[in-house]
């Protein structure tokens, strides 16, 4: 089925329109390898149920071609697809037992009973579920629904799994440990997996690569280390993660280094990834673990004056509200250590980080 | 704590008493609030209703009226000759009920149970105050039939104020003295060919009610909202509009001059003199009631399909299922409460419907409710009346516990 040449998923110029109006998808291109896990993550009404809609045949795209293994899908109806799919709120037939919504997918298929009976065990067991075979889904627990509707997806062996925020209704202990799960079922069967959510901490778990939407267009496509390392935008470094932002015009350009002129006055020195040039405005991003809080100036690192505003003791690290140039929501994550400096409310200090660690980046208003 | 000891409040006394008195105002705001309603159903519903059943089976008018000939009934033993004595009695009681002026109940009573016996009372009434002992003889010369077996055996069944014969003529039978309960001959049988025949339109309203509502039903659930508002008014609009309209409607589409039978007739399906018969028939009869019931089958199919999310189609596609499969095995077994719910409303609403097949039904349209007015109104035998509504409403009580026992009342959405 795949020629190698070919991705197992590609997305080609697809756009999507309900209303004739307004694009809610633009210009999308995405190719997906075969068994591998991506994420398509963003807010609501970033496009990304849509994209999983039209990749599952529920809904056409105004433009574009969707190919699945090399061939175009795009009139191809959903029950030939052969992709399975978990959905938001399960979607188990409540008037069919666990076995016999197991079942259903194989009955269609038109297997015989003994095959039916044993792949519908096997994936039970998958899912530690084997116990469960003759209830009601309106029996069972959120999270024991969630285990069944994912054995569902997966008891007629498709080679494609889309998951639509599949864990959305469960509590975040459970959220967790099914992302755990669900993780090791890709492992272990090798199925291409598309999933869609908008918890990044889901994403960044789970994922092989995280396609960032925003507006009906992917913003950065990425494995999730260099996601969060490296945003290539304003959008991407504040949706995932924490992120302190400082706003300035760029005084001017030495080789990937900028220099910055904030909005407050100080020049800071940044690394220039998604700028217009010199006298362009732009936006630094820097993550608040690696900023750091100094009474006095340090070596090698950009330095900016602060004032400490609020301190929350959490344990592992000390929460620091700050305000610098001009921003009073400006976050240091101080490590709790033991020569860790007696931090007050009110006072004056430094905060600094190295210039990579500092990202300019398009220009966003906050 | 004590196992054995019973829970007190802090005061010592026992909890149970205590929130039976903190419960207690409550309890009587809540009972205040439904008797003003209790009240009024119980006058206007169930009383009438157990007064009404009660005539089915008991009528005391013969007994009331000729109490004198009652007791000589009570002995007789129904096959023998009538006595001297019986006959006096007759006299005596037949006199009474002249200067009462109420022999023409007496006679209607009698005439019930067999046809053809009011005159015989009423020409004999006016001629008893003359007649002399011996009385057999002279009340056999006014009348000849006064000598025949079965008028006194009429008279005897009569005689019975606890009966079950208005039951047993519901039913097509007669009571006998001798014999038990007989049925009527085959063509002479009415009320049993009745049953079956309302028994029947409703089950075809329901159907087609059932076939027409479902895809609207369907539509109102899935379409966007600002269509389905719109659908949802057309479906509510014959609420809105009176049911004599709605039915006088249908005559003036159907009657063989009426619209539909033209427009056949200038297609081509059918020739000028051979149009359709639509109305004044059973046809006429179905059409009106399903269009007049249609809206108790579309909206309890809306309610339970409004909450079946779109999802479960998607996801019986997405694991192969063809459209129609994925309908057939996933959507419509998750519509049956709603089914159940409308059918068994419309089921039992076209089983007591009375002015559409009145208006529409001609000869062979009619229901076993027309029937009932017919004995209310025209007949005035409101025992009968009552028995045949007996029977109609233990046939809908069936059919309610069967319901309930196949499908459960619990999974019942009306909306």
């Amino acid at each position: 089925m795949l020629d190698g040449t070919n991705p197992f998923v590609r997305f080609r110029n697809v756009q999507k329109s309900y209303d004739g109006e307004t694009l809610v998808v633009k210009n999308l291109n995405l190719d997906i390898e075969a068994g591998e896990f991506v994420t398509m993550l963003g807010p609501s009404g970033s496009g990304k149920t849509t994209c999983l809609m039209m990749l599952a045949g529920f809904e056409t795209a105004t433009h574009g071609e969707i190919e699945l293994g090399g061939r175009p899908i795009n009139n191809i109806p959903p029950h030939k697809r052969g992709i399975g799919m978990v959905f938001q709120n399960y979607a188990l037939f409540p008037h069919m037992t666990v076995s016999e919504n197991l079942s259903f997918p194989l009955k269609v298929r038109g297997m015989s009973a003994g095959d039916i009976q044993d792949k519908v065990t096997r994936a039970l067991d998958m899912v530690q579920m084997r116990v469960f075979g003759d209830r009601k889904p309106a029996q069972l627990s959120g999270g024991q629904q969630q285990r069944i509707a994912l054995a569902r997806a997966l008891v007629f062996e498709p080679e494609l799994v889309l998951m639509d925020e599949p864990l959305g209704a469960l509590d975040k202990q459970l959220r967790e440990h099914m992302q755990y799960e669900i993780k090791h079922i890709h492992e272990n069967l090798g199925v291409t997996v598309v999933y869609v959510t908008h918890d990044q901490s889901e994403a960044l778990t789970m994922s092989n690569r995280i396609a960032v939407f925003d507006d009906g267009v992917i913003q950065q496509l990425d494995d999730p280390v260099t996601l969060y390392e490296k945003p290539e935008n304003s959008f991407v470094a504040q949706f995932i993660g924490e992120n302190n932002t400082l706003t300035g015009t760029i005084e001017s350009l030495t080789g990937n280094v900028a220099k910055v002129k904030l909005e407050a006055g100080d020049s800071v020195k940044a690394l220039a990834v998604n700028t217009d040039g010199k006298g362009s405005r732009t936006s630094l991003s820097i993550r608040p673990e690696r900023c750091v809080v100094s009474p006095k100036k340090v070596a090698g690192l950009g330095m900016l004056k602060g004032r400490i505003e609020e301190l929350i003791y959490l344990g592992d690290h000390i929460r620091c509200r700050m305000n610098v140039a001009g921003n009073d929501e400006f976050i240091v994550k101080v490590p709790n250590t033991a020569d860790q400096l007696g931090l007050e409310i009110g006072a004056e200090s430094y905060v600094g980080w190295q210039t990579d660690d500092c990202r300019a980046l398009d220009f966003k208003q906050v | 704590m004590d196992a054995a000891q019973p829970i007190t409040a802090a005061d010592g006394t026992p909890l149970k008493k205590k929130l039976a008195q903190a419960m207690f105002r409550s309890k009587l705001r809540a009972t205040g609030l439904v008797v003003p309603l209790l009240a009024f159903v119980l006058a206007s519903f169930v009383f009438p209703i157990i007064a009404l059943m009660w005539q089915g089976v008991y009528n005391d008018t013969f007994e009331r009226l000729m109490p004198n000939l009652t007791e000589e009934l009570r002995v007789w033993d129904g096959v023998s000759e009538p006595t001297e004595d019986m006959y006096a009695m007759l006299v005596a009681d037949l006199r009474q009920n002249r200067a009462d002026k109420t022999i023409g109940k007496v006679a209607s009573r009698v005439n019930q149970e067999l046809a053809g016996t009011r005159s015989l009372f009423t020409s004999t009434a006016r001629k008893a105050k003359k007649l002399e002992p011996p009385y057999k003889e002279s009340v056999i010369k006014t009348k000849k039939k006064w000598g025949e077996l079965k008028v006194w055996q009429a008279m005897k069944l009569t005689n019975q104020s606890l009966t079950p014969g208005f039951y047993a003529t519901s039913l097509d039978a007669v009571q006998t003295v001798d014999q038990g309960f007989v049925m009527k001959e085959d063509k002479r049988q009415i009320y049993t060919k009745l049953f079956v025949r309302t028994l029947m339109i409703s089950g075809s309203v329901m159907l087609l009610c059932l076939l027409l509502g479902y895809p609207v039903a369907y539509l109102l659930a899935t379409l966007p909202l600002r269509y389905s508002n719109l659908l949802m008014i057309m479906v509510l609009l014959p609420f809105w509009t009176s049911l004599l309209v709605r039915t006088t409607a249908w005559i003036a589409i159907l009657q063989s001059q009426g619209v539909v039978n033209d427009l056949l007739v200038w297609i081509g399906i059918t020739g000028d003199d051979s149009r359709f018969s639509l109305i004044y028939n059973m046809t006429g009869t179905i059409i009106a009631m399903t269009h007049i019931l249609l809206p108790f089958m579309i909206l309890p199919l809306y309610s339970v399909m409004k909450t079946i999310p779109p999802s479960y189609m998607r996801a019986a596609r997405s694991l192969g299922a063809t459209p129609t499969r994925a309908f057939i095995k996933v959507y419509m077994p998750q519509t049956v409460p709603g089914i159940g719910a409308g059918g068994l409303l419309v089921f039992i609403l076209a089983i007591g419907y009375y002015i559409t097949p009145a208006l529409v039904g001609g000869q062979d349209g009619q229901l076993i409710s027309n029937m009932i007015a017919y004995h209310m109104q025209k007949s005035l035998n409101w025992s009968l009346a009552a028995a045949l509504g007996g029977l109609l409403l233990g046939g809908v009580l069936v059919l309610y516990w069967a319901y309930d026992r196949i499908i459960g009342i619990d999974n019942m959405k009306l909306g």
